[in-house]
C-alpha cells in the first residue's frame, strides 16, 4: 500500500494506536446496539468519538509527518472540532429525549375537585 | 515493520466498518426518534474515521478535507435534528 518505507518511530506507535482506536470504536458501537435504555445508549459511542478519533488522528499526523519530512499538524483541526462539538450535540440530544419522554407520560386524569376532596373556600 | 502497520490499518478499517454496521442496526430498529438521531451521529463519526483510514493507507491528503467536511456537516445535521425533536422546528422566528 504505502510504497514508502515508514520509519520505526511511526510504525510502532501507529500500529498500537490503530489497534486500540479500532477496538474502542467497535466496542462503542456494539454498546449502542446492545444496551437497553436510551440514556444508557448515549454513553458508549462517545468513547469512540473522542478517544478513537484521537488515536486515528495522531496516527495520521505521524504518517503525514514521516512522508512529508516535516511536522504536519493540520489534523488537530478535526480533533479540536470533534472534541468541542461532541458534548454539545450529546447535551442537546439528551434534552430532546427528556422532553419527549416527559410529554409521552400520561397526564393526571382527574382534576383535584372531582376526586371528592373539597377545596377550601378562599376568604 | 511496514507489513505489521498495514495489517493494523486493515484491522482498524474492518473495525470501523463493523461499527458502521452496528450503527445501521440501531438506526433501523431504534424505537424512538432520538435513538435514530444518535445512530446517525455515530454513523457519520465512523464514516469520517473510515475516510481517515483511507487517507492513511493511500498516503494522500485529499481525504483529510473530506473528513473535515463530514465532521462539520454531521455536527450541523445532528444539532438541527436535535433542535427539531426538542422544539418542533429548526429555525425559530
Amino acid at each position: 500500500m504505502n510504497h514508502v518505507d515508514l520509519p520505526l518511530w511511526v510504525t510502532i506507535p501507529g500500529t498500537l494506536l490503530l489497534v486500540f482506536g479500532g477496538l474502542l470504536v467497535l466496542i462503542g458501537s456494539a454498546g449502542l446496539v446492545k444496551l437497553e435504555h436510551f440514556y444508557a445508549r448515549m454513553h458508549p459511542p462517545t468513547m469512540g468519538t473522542t478517544l478513537g478519533t484521537g488515536c486515528v488522528l495522531i496516527t495520521s499526523m505521524l504518517v503525514s509527518s514521516a512522508l512529508e519530512q516535516r511536522p504536519v499538524i493540520h489534523e488537530i483541526l478535526i480533533t479540536v472540532f470533534v472534541v468541542m462539538s461532541a458534548p454539545v450535540s450529546a447535551m442537546l440530544l439528551m434534552r430532546a429525549a427528556v422532553y419527549r419522554e416527559h410529554r409521552k407520560r400520561p397526564e393526571p386524569t382527574q382534576p383535584l375537585d372531582d376526586i371528592g376532596g373539597t377545596i377550601p373556600p378562599r376568604d | 515493520m511496514n507489513a505489521v502497520f498495514d495489517y493494523a490499518a486493515w484491522f482498524a478499517s474492518l473495525c470501523f466498518v463493523l461499527a458502521m454496521l452496528c450503527a445501521l442496526v440501531r438506526l433501523f430498529i431504534g424505537p424512538a426518534a432520538q435513538d435514530r438521531v444518535l445512530a446517525l451521529d455515530t454513523l457519520y463519526i465512523n464514516g469520517m474515521l473510515t475516510l481517515l483510514m483511507l487517507g492513511i493507507r493511500s498516503s494522500s491528503t485529499v481525504y483529510f478535507d473530506m473528513a473535515l467536511l463530514i465532521a462539520l456537516f454531521g455536527f450541523a445535521s445532528t444539532i438541527a435534528l436535535a433542535k427539531f425533536l426538542l422544539r418542533g422546528e429548526v429555525i425559530e422566528p
